[in-house]
């Protein structure tokens, strides 16, 4: 797991720390991010992109609801579902909330898993993580088909403005489908682990490339990045 | 350590740290959904939610993606471009409240 070309150096001459630090890492003439693999760094600023992309949405979806005269639903009856006789509020978005942020736990665990070489531990973790995924996308299904039937399209609903639902299924659509992405892409790196692909080096059939636990940590970060979202879009859209 | 396993930092953290971030997430969501909960209103409202929001925020960028370990030039080089979307919500709020302002004056309130 040694990279000795670039480590000898640092081992000898210890690395300045705090703003000296980060002058020093980019004016280095070789390359910025030091202790931080490609692979890191490139889904990093793969979700800075997307975080872009987010925030684009949620902007929109707050100049909409800022600039409409006619009044917003609002998202806690709308989201409300009836049991045992009693309405509660937003009840199946709370959950979803949970159960999305039991996935990053577990997730959290299977990266700290798979830098311990557990394999068969950091295996059963992500595809815990993929469960809870993909309950989080069958909730939203249930989500979707509840207000597609109670008559909310993205041109209107039977609430208010008739933004509310383009800003909906654009925003929870959007993330669902990181969601899902999220669970295909845990269930194949999951198998990988399991088969024993990075204790072996085994090459990847795509890259012809041999595979490292890192990749669990890299997924992690995609995943925690999709949980960190549905902060965001549970703050602004349904409590807002 | 750190030095020779490339981002093996990550296992050097106890499985407790990772609990104790996830029983606090489910605090914080189970705050934030109480403020709807109780239907708190008004500034409190908005306050709550941003603040439950950000700490959440912080905690899963920090604790669970590891940025707390990273180096600065990681950190800001990451962090910095989020934060100044927030000239954007500035320009858009403007933009938002002009356009607002128009329709009530030329179609008039209709609610």
């Amino acid at each position: 797991m040694t990279r000795p070309s670039l480590t000898s150096i640092r081992a000898i001459v210890p690395r300045p720390t705090g703003w000296q630090g980060v002058a020093g890492d980019w004016s280095s003439d070789q390359r910025a991010f030091k202790n931080v693999s490609w692979g890191k760094v490139m889904m990093w600023i793969f979700l800075l992109s997307d975080t872009f992309v987010f925030s684009c949405f949620l902007l929109s979806y707050m100049t909409v609801r800022i600039s409409t005269t006619v009044p917003w639903p609002k998202p806690s009856e709308v989201f409300a579902l009836t049991i045992g006789g009693k309405s509660i509020p937003l009840i199946l978005i709370a959950i979803m909330t949970f159960v999305l942020i039991s996935s990053s736990g577990t997730m959290a665990i299977a990266v700290n898993f798979g830098y311990r070489r557990y394999r068969v531990k950091t295996a059963i973790m992500m595809l815990a993580t993929a469960a809870f995924g993909a309950t989080f996308v069958g909730m939203q299904a249930l989500e979707w088909t509840k207000l597609i039937t109670e008559g909310v399209r993205p041109w209107g609903n039977p609430w208010g403005a008739v933004q509310f639902g383009s800003a909906f299924f654009l925003i929870t659509g959007f993330h669902g489908a990181h969601v899902s992405i999220g669970v295909i892409f845990l269930i194949i790196v999951a198998r990988k682990v399991w088969r024993g692909d990075f204790d072996r080096g085994a090459r990847g059939f795509f890259t012809s490339r041999r595979g490292r636990y890192e990749i669990v940590e890299i997924m992690g970060l995609y995943w925690h990045f999709v949980d960190l979202v549905w902060v965001f879009i549970f703050a602004f859209f349904y409590l807002w | 350590m750190t030095q020779t396993t490339p981002g093996g930092e990550g296992a050097q953290h106890p499985i407790k740290l990772y609990l104790v971030v996830w029983g606090g997430l489910f605090v914080l969501s189970t705050f934030s959904y109480l403020v709807d909960y109780f239907n708190l209103q008004g500034n409190l409202r908005w306050s709550l939610i941003l603040l439950f929001m950000i700490m959440k925020a912080g905690l899963i960028v920090a604790i669970f993606m590891h940025m707390a370990w990273e180096r600065l030039a990681l950190i800001y080089a990451i962090l910095t471009p989020p934060l100044l979307v927030l000239v954007f919500v500035g320009i858009m709020v403007f933009e938002s409240d002009y356009t607002h302002l128009t329709r009530i004056i030329f179609f008039g309130a209709q609610s």
